[in-house]
């Protein structure tokens, strides 16, 4: 029904097939937007959140979408800036899932925000001081370039190609893609780095604060690491994802490679700043602030355990696999590898949010604990369904991966 | 945002700040004028 | 009226605990005098709104040694220190909250908040509060809203204000009398005044004739987490060593 859409060259499920796969994902959308109504409708006393819990499941999944989409403008910079060719063969995946990552991030937001409609006064009554108007300003600029970037692809499908004026301001645009993706390695740079600092300037939250350089706290700079070596990561899983449900190769084993080593390397890298950073802050910034290491991690249930899971298993494992040649051309160990240092910056941008806001600061203070309502879990795991549902449309109809037909030969 | 706007001062954090924005803004525009521009000229240049 | 005030006014209060019985009444009169808005149920106090919250502490020990401290804890107007404003101004992205540099009163602009509850996550004092809910006021209760005090919408982050048109009010007074500077019973919150046990003094910090100022250079005075560097304006007084003790970490 819909072959005159579908890209040349290629085999796709039927329509039929296809309909009653969107309609299944469909549902979860719909139940997520019914959270969200009522958010917006009744105001956000449908939360479980509290004064005490300020942020909860929204933020954390905002962090966390913001540092996996981070593959988007890490792959294009290497493709378009450094010139890494192979990469060529995923860019485009990986924009798409960048796109999905920052328009739900934004949507959360719109709901997150007690009064959504006045939103635009962060960008109107700018505090330049804040690191969250930092952060809504690259979001927001950072999602007018993926729009742009998404672009040439959307006007390849075989029949908007058909239209010259189209055809032509994709090609251009195209041609100067290299513009766009410098122009997102910089935002992406300052907001991925902002979001961090965002809790490396909380001075009174010991358990967040962070020395620094000049206006910027270390996790300013560990935020846009661990981004960079997570986003990879995350692309190849839903690339390997992806793969799965279509049941065809659609990336080459050495381009999927190159981006697990890369990603391996970058989380080495962070996680030798990372443990030093926690080691000085274990031993000089908090003790300043009257606060042991162990005061962070007793009496309450995120213990030492979260600690270990974040740095250890969901961060050294991850990096051994992917660094070593092995690791990387076992598919089960690199997919596991892949999902552990995705796990793992979940896990960062959780303590962050959750555990920063969970312990109490005054010595007289109680712990208090959050469990999201179901209007929040179900406007979150909307995200899961509009992200389905985004490549399940893209890869339908519009040439995602220059290596399938070449891979899957009629 | 603007001058006008009365958080606004002149100083080097407002500098800093809002003129990366500015540049981005501006870059981006002229990416999109630039390839505007072109499909027009091609259109064009097709027509004849 | 620019020059009515002395630019190193730094209004604060002085608590002093050893007096404070916990009756609660400096909390009723804050939320009367602030039209604070309360909900029908009011059993979870996580999303209740209390500018001025009474913290009960204990010593710890087994009867008959057992020892009760009553902790009123008003927003503390942070001063900051080493260059940081006071922890919730800074990070605010929209600038709707700010620190009056005439008086060091930490203001919210609630037509300005959008809600992003930055300020809350900034604040170890917990002194912030937002609006879960529609303020509503049974029956005829609206009739006894203040009228100097705008009533906050859903959605917004709310704190105390140290009664600031409390100050407006005394200052249109100075103004109309003549008068550049403002004495110092003329300007105290409702808290202060309330207090039945008068625990409670307000004035200015700076000015060596106000109370206050004598009050928080005594031995025993003391601030809540002196050691973040959050540089409070609410001292505290006890002579007990074990109170002071359990205010900071």
């Amino acid at each position: 029904m819909d072959y005159a859409l579908i890209p040349e060259g290629v085999k796709r499920c039927s329509f039929g097939k296809f309909v009653l796969w969107i309609s299944a994902v469909s549902l979860l959308l719909l139940w997520g937007a019914a959270g969200a109504l009522l958010c917006w409708i009744k105001g956000l006393n449908q939360t479980n959140m509290n004064d005490y819990f300020g942020f909860g499941i929204w933020i954390t999944l905002d962090l966390a979408v913001i540092a996996l989409g981070a593959g988007a403008f890490f792959t294009g910079f290497l493709r378009y800036i450094i010139g890494i060719d192979e990469l060529k063969n995923i860019v485009n995946f990986a924009v798409i899932i960048g796109f999905i990552c920052y328009s739900s991030a934004l949507a959360i937001l719109g709901l997150d925000v007690g009064q959504p409609l006045r939103g635009w006064f962060i960008f109107w009554h700018t505090n330049i001081h804040s690191m969250l108007a930092e952060v809504a300003f690259c979001i927001t600029c950072y999602f007018c370039v993926l729009c742009i970037e998404y672009l040439p692809l959307l006007l390849e499908n075989r029949q908007l190609k058909k239209i010259p004026s189209l055809n032509l301001f994709g090609h251009h645009l195209h041609r100067i893609v290299a513009v766009f993706a410098a122009t997102g390695t910089f935002l992406s740079f300052f907001h991925q780095g902002s979001l961090g600092g965002m809790y490396g300037v909380l001075y009174a939250r010991p358990f967040a604060f962070r020395d620094g350089f000049f206006i910027w706290p270390w996790t300013f700079f560990l935020f846009i690491l661990s981004a960079i070596a997570a986003g990879p990561s995350f692309t190849i899983l839903i690339t390997w994802i992806t793969q799965k449900i279509t049941r065809k190769k659609l990336v080459k084993k050495n381009v999927i490679a190159l981006l697990a080593k890369i990603s391996g390397w970058l989380l080495l890298g962070y996680l030798f700043f990372k443990i030093a950073d926690t080691i000085y802050w274990a031993t000089v910034t908090a003790p300043a602030r009257g606060f042991t290491f162990m005061d962070f991690y007793r009496n309450q249930p995120y213990g030492l355990w979260l600690f270990i899971l974040e740095i250890g298993i969901c961060g050294v494992i991850p990096a051994i696999i992917l660094l070593t040649r092995r690791g990387r051309e076992n598919n089960s160990w690199l997919i596991l590898a892949c999902f552990l240092n995705c796990t793992g910056v979940v896990i960062n941008r959780f303590v962050f949010t959750v555990q920063t806001l969970a312990l109490p600061v005054l010595p007289f203070d109680r712990f208090v604990t959050y469990f999201p309502s179901w209007q929040e879990w179900a406007s979150s795991l909307a995200v899961i369904a509009y992200g389905i549902i985004v490549i399940s449309l893209s890869y339908r109809y519009l040439p995602v991966f220059p290596q399938e037909k070449e891979l899957n030969p009629a | 945002m603007f001058p006008f706007c009365f958080e606004w001062q002149w100083d080097a954090g407002h500098f800093l700040f809002m003129g990366s924005l500015y540049m981005v803004l501006t870059v981006v525009g002229l990416g999109l004028m630039y390839a505007g521009i072109r499909t027009f000229l091609d259109l064009k240049k097709g027509d004849h | 009226m620019k020059e009515a005030y002395k630019e190193t006014t730094r209004y604060g209060m002085v608590i002093d605990l050893d007096k404070c019985t916990g009756c609660g009444t400096c909390m009723v009169a804050c939320m009367a005098e602030n039209n604070i808005s309360f909900k029908e149920d009011e059993t979870n106090k996580l999303d209740s709104i209390t500018w001025m919250r009474v913290y009960k502490i204990t010593n710890g020990r087994p009867y008959p040694n057992t020892e009760i401290c009553y902790i009123p804890r008003p927003c503390m107007h942070c001063e900051g220190s080493h260059g940081h404003p006071a922890p919730c101004v800074s990070v605010c992205p929209a600038t709707a909250t700010d620190q009056d540099p005439k008086t060091g009163i930490v203001s919210q602009i609630y037509t300005r908040c959008f809600g992003c509850r930055y300020c809350m996550a900034a604040c170890p004092y917990h002194a912030r509060y937002f609006n879960w809910w529609d303020p509503v006021w049974p029956g005829e209760m609206e009739k006894y809203l203040n009228p100097d005090v705008s009533p906050r919408m859903r959605g917004v982050v709310e704190k105390c204000s140290f009664c600031h048109h409390r100050l407006q009010r005394a200052k249109n007074k100075a103004y109309l009398e003549g008068r550049r500077e403002i004495r110092e019973d003329e300007y105290i919150p409702a808290c202060a005044q309330a207090c039945p046990a008068n625990a409670i003094t307000f004035g200015d910090l700076n000015n060596p004739e106000h109370k206050v100022y004598k009050l928080k250079k005594s031995p025993y005075a003391f601030r809540l987490l002196e050691r973040l560097g959050t540089n409070p304006k609410v001292y505290y007084l006890s002579r007990k060593g074990w109170v002071r003790r359990a205010a900071d970490n």
